[in-house]
């Protein structure tokens, strides 16, 4: 390797001060980045990535302490020095790019201002070439326009050009050592690949290194020079990002590559090897494949808004004042049959969650038709629509496992609350039986249906947002973004869970996502939308083998390659 | 709270799981961690504890004039002195504590129940029930707040009801307000969308998804209006509204006593002051402790 590396991290530990007693987030691991090298922590939540960074930065929580260990960074240990030098290295040398670039901008100054304090900061720069430096490090993250984007607020920004900006702040010192935290995580995939490609570019004209911390396998493969995987707190494995997909040495490495989705592969690859079950046997009734009765069919869906609300400012000034409503669904007309998967793909604003918000009745449609198993459902308001007996047939995952919870209520209490509206009771059931056999169905534990959201993991709250779905057994399920907030691991489980149930229940699907890898291992058919309209649709396998609309195409090909497929 | 009628006993929502400490615990967790809380809190069962069994327990009679006595400093008999009839002042502090705390309970109940109701429902629903809500806030929030509650009382009459129904309306922007910012951050909330699509009307969402859920910042509020409550009601009796001599009272009390702070008899409004004083302090303080003990969030 390279003699003398840029930061060698040495032994780093990392402790939490928690009520339950001291929590060690990071066990003495050891990291190298050398000069020019780009180089990827990869792992699932609480592995102890983001905690690495922070502690570089020095920027950890109250309750975080450095236990023990040295990070050199170009000699200067950083472990141990005092907070006024600290500051000095921050933005300088070293300079972070987080996860949510929105929250990074401060929403009430301009963004040029928000360059221009960073440069002050460090006395680069004098108060009359300000301007111009803030300028010039706008043009060179490719921000169009940079003279009048100077003066434009975060909130007039999409969350591309957002991200742009915060990486315009993080180099505008020119910093040996960029740390990029999960830095395209809530970015469409097209986004993220001119963002990642524009960080990759920038670091390297300007010889700088960089730590690319991120959950995504395929991130990694596509970018970093080597990869670091870390498991609770602890290195398992490090080699060169070529060898490590093509031979993973460790089990974890394994099992997360695994459970990657990738081109060819079947929902229960991504399973680990020791625990795949058979696929259950769909239930006898269910139609074949070829004669899927449809039992929801769109026709000419349109939702209008109106332009006040949905035209953000920068739009209106663009386009001048139009008393024109926005279309965010325009003219949709597509079906799910019984029994099937249809998945619905794009990109944020495409229209996606506005179409499954209607076709699950909770906004009314501007106009057009929902016909569920023969009837209009666009007759019944959605105000109305709780008292409708279809309310039981239709039901919804919803994308937050943590925000679709009551806070205040158990497990239990929320599978519940269908079906105290709904009582769907066998004779001498009650409804807490009913329960532990919903929980027995989406695999939840049954001591954990006495807990609380806040006591629950991101899978397990999943499982409960299924059995509540399911504990109506409805016809069709509007999966929104089931597993986007989950790792990849427990994706993996939780798909192959609503795959299960779908064979199990005769249920049909509509899948919503963004993920086409995701969709096209679950769906029979597959939707794409863009501003509103359906630009493809057909059998999954051959939209992904040769698309045909060229948003499809590139939305394809944005996709950083998944590490089996290099 | 407001659970249906079907449910079965069975599925009766338990108030902490197996494996979380129980409240118990927890306030023990919260004091230690903040003990100016567990001060409030100590204080809190001090007052509580004089307004249930003050008139049991005061020495003398709070009404009982002995002119021999009167105008006596804090002696060993009389510990807080006595006043210009020579009554005990102690015996009328810890008296006066039950009609105090009667009237900021009270009026704190009703408001938080009206002001509470009102402002969910307006940030919930919106539209017309929204604009109806905030032009009447915005009509008491219009009036210096101490002038409204003695003109209500001027206009209805001057009796311990009225010092609670104007206290009520003094303070019932504050809980609209509250409620109606917290009802509306909640109602696109992802739990709100999936109990809609359980079936539950949007009465029941209101009462069963929104309500539990701010109930932490309202028992904030409360706690905080409840010393406002004490003050106001002690103020409006001060200026000669509402409560009458010769019923002990801190507000009557420290009226009584202002006139002779300059001869030198400072112990008649002192200790009646001073008596207010902490039960405000009390109320404020405890705002905090409540909020940290029954959000669900900081018990893990």
């Amino acid at each position: 390797m390279i003699p003398s590396p840029l930061l060698a991290i040495r032994n780093l530990t990392v402790e939490f001060a928690t009520r339950r007693g001291t929590v060690t987030a990071v066990k003495a691991i050891d990291i190298d980045v050398g000069k020019g090298e780009t180089v990827a922590i990869v792992g699932e939540s609480g592995s102890g990535k983001s905690v690495t960074s922070y502690a570089l930065m020095r920027i950890l929580d109250r309750a975080g302490r450095i236990a023990s260990g040295s990070m050199i960074f170009s000699g200067l240990e950083l472990a141990r020095m005092p907070e006024t030098e600290m500051r000095n290295l921050r933005g300088r040398e070293l300079s972070m790019i987080f996860q949510n670039p929105r929250a990074a901008l401060n929403p009430i100054r301009k963004i040029g201002h928000q360059i221009e304090d960073v440069l002050r900061q460090h006395a680069l720069v004098g108060a009359t070439q300000a301007q111009q430096k803030a300028i010039e490090a706008l043009a060179n993250v490719r921000i169009a326009r940079p003279e009048e984007r100077y003066h434009a607020y975060p909130f007039e920004l999409s969350g591309g050009m957002c991200q742009r900006v915060v990486i315009a702040l993080a180099l505008a010192c020119r910093p040996q050592l960029l740390i990029a935290d999960e830095p395209t995580t809530g970015l469409d995939v097209t986004t993220q690949k001119a963002v990642m490609d524009l960080v990759s570019e920038l670091t390297r004209e300007r010889a700088m290194s960089s730590i690319l911390i991120t959950h995504d396998l395929g991130l990694a493969a596509a970018y970093a020079d080597r990869v670091v995987v870390m498991e609770k707190g602890d290195v398992v494995e490090t080699a060169d990002a070529n060898t490590i997909f093509r031979t993973p040495l460790h089990a974890y490495t394994r099992k997360l590559m695994r459970a990657t989705p990738r081109p060819g592969c079947q929902l229960r690859d991504l399973l680990p090897e020791e625990t795949i079950s058979p696929v259950p046997s769909p239930v006898a009734n269910q139609p074949s494949k070829q004669q899927h009765a449809p039992i929801l069919r769109v026709e000419n869906l349109i939702k209008e808004y109106p332009k006040a609300k949905s035209a953000g400012g920068l739009l209106s000034l663009l386009g001048g004042k139009s008393e024109e409503p926005f279309r965010a669904v325009n003219a949709i007309s597509f079906c799910v049959g019984r029994g099937e998967s249809v998945g619905l793909v794009g990109e944020s604003g495409c229209g996606k969650s506005t179409t499954s918000l209607m076709v699950t009745r909770l906004i009314d449609a501007t106009s057009g038709r929902i016909e569920f198993d023969g009837t209009d459902l666009t007759q019944i308001p959605a105000r109305q629509f709780a008292a409708s007996p279809f309310r039981a047939r239709i039901q919804m995952v919803f994308q937050d496992p943590t925000d679709s919870l009551n806070p205040r209520f158990t497990a239990a209490r929320a599978i519940a609350d269908p079906l105290l509206r709904f009582p769907r009771l066998k004779p001498g059931e009650s409804i807490r039986q009913r329960c532990e056999k919903l929980a027995g169905q989406v695999g939840l534990p049954l001591d954990l249906l006495d807990r609380f959201p806040h006591q629950l993991s991101g899978g397990q709250k999943a499982r409960v947002g299924i059995a509540r779905a399911i504990a109506l057994e409805p016809d069709l399920i509007i999966l929104d973004e089931p597993t986007a907030a989950l790792d990849v691991s427990v994706q993996a489980i939780v798909l192959n869970l609503l795959q299960d149930l779908k064979q199990k229940l005769g249920m049909s699907y509509l899948f919503v996502s963004h993920d086409l890898h995701v969709v096209g291992l679950m769906c029979d058919r597959l939707i794409v939308m863009r501003g509103g309209e359906i630009v493809e649709q057909g059998n999954s396998a051959d939209i992904l083998a040769n698309p045909r609309h060229e948003y499809t195409q590139a939305l394809i090909a944005a996709i950083p390659a998944p590490p089996a497929s290099r | 709270m407001s659970e249906s009628s079907g449910v079965q006993p069975a599925l009766r929502v338990r108030q902490q799981a197996p494996s979380s400490p129980g409240l118990w615990t927890h306030g023990v967790h919260i004091i230690a961690e903040n003990p100016v809380t567990g001060l409030a809190f100590g204080l809190f069962t001090l007052i509580v504890f004089a307004a249930l069994f003050g008139p049991m327990i005061a020495p003398f009679d709070p009404l009982a004039s002995n002119t021999a006595e009167a105008l006596k400093g804090p002696t060993r008999v009389h510990w807080f002195g006595t006043d210009q009839l020579g009554r005990d002042i102690f015996s009328r502090v810890l008296v006066a504590t039950r009609l105090d705390f009667t009237i900021a309970i009270a009026s704190v109940a009703l408001v938080f129940f009206l002001g509470g109701l009102a402002g969910v429902t307006a940030g919930y629903f919106g539209g017309w029930v929204d604009k109806l809500v905030g032009r009447i806030a915005d009509t008491i929030m219009a009036f210096p707040l101490f002038v409204l509650a003695m003109g209500i009382v001027a206009a209805l009459g001057n009796s311990v009801t009225n010092i609670i129904i104007a206290t009520a309306i003094i303070n019932f922007p504050l809980y609209a307000r509250v409620a109606r910012a917290e009802a509306n951050v909640r109602r696109e909330a992802g739990f709100v969308q999936a109990a809609r699509l359980a079936g539950n009307s949007e009465w029941r969402l209101l009462l069963t998804q929104i309500v539990p859920n701010i109930m932490p910042i309202m028992a904030v509020q409360m706690s905080l209006t409840m010393g406002y409550a004490i003050l106001n009601a002690a103020g409006l009796s001060f200026i000669g509204l509402g409560v009458r001599p010769p019923t002990p009272e801190w507000g009557i009390m420290v009226a009584e006593g202002a006139s002779f702070i300059v001869s030198g008899e400072w112990w008649i409004a002192f200790f009646p002051g001073l008596a207010l004083m902490i039960a405000v302090f009390c109320f404020n303080l405890l705002g905090d402790g409540v909020r940290d003990l029954i959000d669900p969030q900081r018990r893990t």
